[in-house]
């Protein structure tokens, strides 16, 4: 878990991702950097932005904080707690719910304990989160970890499938920019 | 079998890396544009395509285009709307993942007619993962020549970048993509001015769908005239339709504009029919916000005309007794689907994902959420019922943006065309509120 005692920092990996998608803007327009940064943010910091990661990022991109604040509390993506190693986000909007999502929060609520909206597992693995229309309606009904889409969990065994791979997850999967190796900070997850 | 002007190869293997996609005759849009005709003669190809905005507007492409304000010595920009969100639409997301390659050449092809240097693509950020696919589909263009300084030697330059969204529907509308690309919250501008004038960074700016700027290339490659020869009447060329819900074969499928909907349900070249025998109730067309028609509106018009996928032929009898073509989301609901529940389902997404700028949307949205969970859990009342009517009118023509429309219709036609469903869950409380309950003629099927 982030402690919030420290003043956070991205690893040079990360800032090095965060200068070249800086370049794409005009110069005097690097706040439209805003959402790709909360992005690297996220998955530098446990996947979830604190206050203080959030008032780093705005340091990062010369905006006051509460520019961050109001664009980080509008989007769906972005955690503003703490939780679990693994965020389970369960579409559960008209297409999935044809094809059984409703059956499927049930599901994953009852095999981790977790509640949708609560806190993570009580071996903090898992958090589950209810979202909006993932489009990809027609493989329903979806679950997303991170970057990646489990599709078709309409038996149990894709389910048991999809959580036997997250839990033998040391660490989440690199990005792109981490060829070197995941940041050191992220050795505690 | 239908033409297919997008998706012929998109199965092959190494279709997505430039080679293989080369291989194919991707790029020659490309050489073709640049090398021998002028931006505008783009335009003119786009205009006689009758391409219109796959997106769900259906607004004509080149019109849209010939918008574009060029004051001298001003940047413009294309941007791409990636941020597929509608409910039932999952085509862009295909069409990226596995033919990265022909929305660059699209990108390309496009921003040299519209004479713009940078470019966007604003892709939803849930999907990160094609982000990725699409960053190294365009660090292999640049390392070939097809993006960068001076392309092909012919002068024109251009860089493109792909921009993640955060999670919000809304930032399908265009101005509130502009805002979100610009790092902010996506609330929807006020218009005019339109974004042609002024869009991005205030500058002029074009926004299209992927499907609209993945159509390009073939325009270009074959000519508008040719293009406008397949379909019917002003619904020209070919269109993916997301088909999903209870069929046989859920999936993306390229069809000619003009194919009977019948066919496209029940044929094995398409969706393969209802699943587990079930009959089909009723079909959503055209993405969650258009209105839901039953089975006897949708596969036949009120004068008893074969219903086809085209944009007129879908909106026959306007919103008493038609639908619209709308993103092509093609959501099919067999015999045991609760309208009132589905029909709170989506009211629950349309509230949650109003900006919160109006307030016949803000509040409207809550309310109509409201009414239909109490409706569909047993706590209804017969008034309710008008109620819903009342503040989706309400709602409807009083906002910034289309999205008060969006959560609007699709409320007013369920009542429209099932009204009796919404009466039982009154009448028949105890019962409607069992899970899984579903009014059938009269009987309850648990």
């Amino acid at each position: 878990m982030e402690t919030t005692a420290v003043k956070p920092q991205f690893s040079e990996a990360a800032k090095a991702e965060i200068e070249r998608i800086c370049k794409q803007y005009p110069a005097e327009r690097r706040k439209s950097a805003m959402l790709p940064v909360l992005h690297i943010a996220q998955a530098e910091f446990g996947g979830w932005v604190s206050p203080e990661v959030q008032d780093l990022v705005a340091e990062v991109l010369g905006v006051k904080p509460i520019e961050v604040y109001e664009v980080s509390s509008f989007y769906t993506m972005f955690n503003l707690k703490p939780v679990g190693k693994h965020v389970l986000e369960i579409c559960r909007t008209g297409p999935c719910m044809l094809r059984g999502s409703d059956e499927l929060t049930a599901h994953l609520e009852r095999i981790t304990g977790a509640k949708v909206g609560g806190p993570a597992s009580a071996d903090g693995l898992f958090t589950l989160k209810e979202v909006e229309c993932l489009a990809a309606c027609g493989f329903a009904p979806i679950v997303q970890v991170r970057e990646k889409y489990y599709e078709q969990l309409d038996t149990p065994e894709a389910v048991d499938a999809m959580l036997t791979e997250l839990r033998n997850q040391v660490h989440r999967p690199a990005l792109p920019w981490e060829e070197n190796g995941l940041p050191n900070a992220l050795a505690r997850n | 079998m239908g033409r297919k002007l997008l998706t012929e190869h998109i199965n092959v293997e190494g279709i997505d890396t430039l080679e293989g996609y080369r291989k194919h005759g991707g790029y020659r849009s490309v050489e073709k544009a640049l090398k021998t005709m002028t931006p505008d003669e783009v335009v003119e190809e786009v205009k006689k395509s009758g391409l219109r905005g796959r997106g769900g507007a259906g607004f004509p492409t080149g019109m849209k285009w010939s918008f574009l304000a060029k004051p001298e010595g001003v940047p413009r920009y294309l941007v791409c709307n990636a941020d597929e969100s509608e409910p039932g639409t999952f085509k862009d997301r295909q069409l990226m993942s596995k033919l990265p390659h022909l929305l660059i050449e699209g990108m390309i092809t496009s921003s040299y007619a519209l004479g713009a240097n940078t470019s966007y693509i604003y892709i939803r950020g849930e999907l990160l993962y094609v982000l990725r696919i699409l960053e190294k589909a365009i660090a292999e263009a640049y390392a070939a020549g097809f993006l960068g300084k001076n392309i092909l030697g012919s002068g024109y330059d251009l860089d493109l970048h792909v921009h993640p969204g955060g999670g919000a529907y809304i930032c399908g509308e265009e101005t509130a993509l502009l805002e979100s690309l610009e790092g902010k919250r996506g609330n929807p501008r006020n218009k005019p001015p339109f974004p042609a004038v002024q869009g991005l960074y205030a500058r002029p700016t074009v926004v299209n769908n992927v499907e609209s700027i993945a159509a390009v290339p073939v325009i270009v490659n074959e000519g508008g005239d040719e293009y406008a020869k397949i379909g019917i009447g002003r619904s020209t060329g070919t269109k993916l339709i997301s088909a999903c819900g209870h069929l046989n074969k859920p999936g993306i499928y390229e069809i000619e504009l003009g194919l009977p909907v019948e066919e496209f349900i029940y044929s094995d070249e398409y969706c393969g029919g209802i699943w587990k025998g079930r009959d089909l109730k009723a079909v959503v067309a055209g993405g969650s916000s258009v209105p839901i028609l039953p089975k006897e509106l949708i596969l036949k018009t009120a004068a008893g005309e074969n219903r086809l996928m085209t944009y007129e032929s879908l909106s026959d009898g306007g919103f008493v007794t038609g639908t619209m073509l709308g993103s092509g989301g093609f959501i099919a609901m067999d015999e045991t689907t609760c309208i009132v529940r589905n029909t709170w389902n989506f009211s629950r997404f349309y509230h949650h994902e109003s900006c919160g700028q109006c307030s016949p949307c803000r509040e409207g949205t809550g309310w109509m959420e409201k009414v239909l969970h109490r409706l569909e859990h047993g706590h209804g009342h017969m008034e309710d019922i008008d109620l819903l009517v009342s503040v989706a009118k309400q709602i409807e023509g009083n906002t910034i943006c289309p999205l008060g429309e969006a959560a609007a219709w699709p409320v007013a036609a369920a009542v429209r065309h099932f009204r009796h469903e919404f009466e039982w869950h009154v009448t028949h409380a105890k019962e409607a509120a069992q899970p899984g309950a579903v009014y059938r003629a009269g009987a309850v099927l648990v």
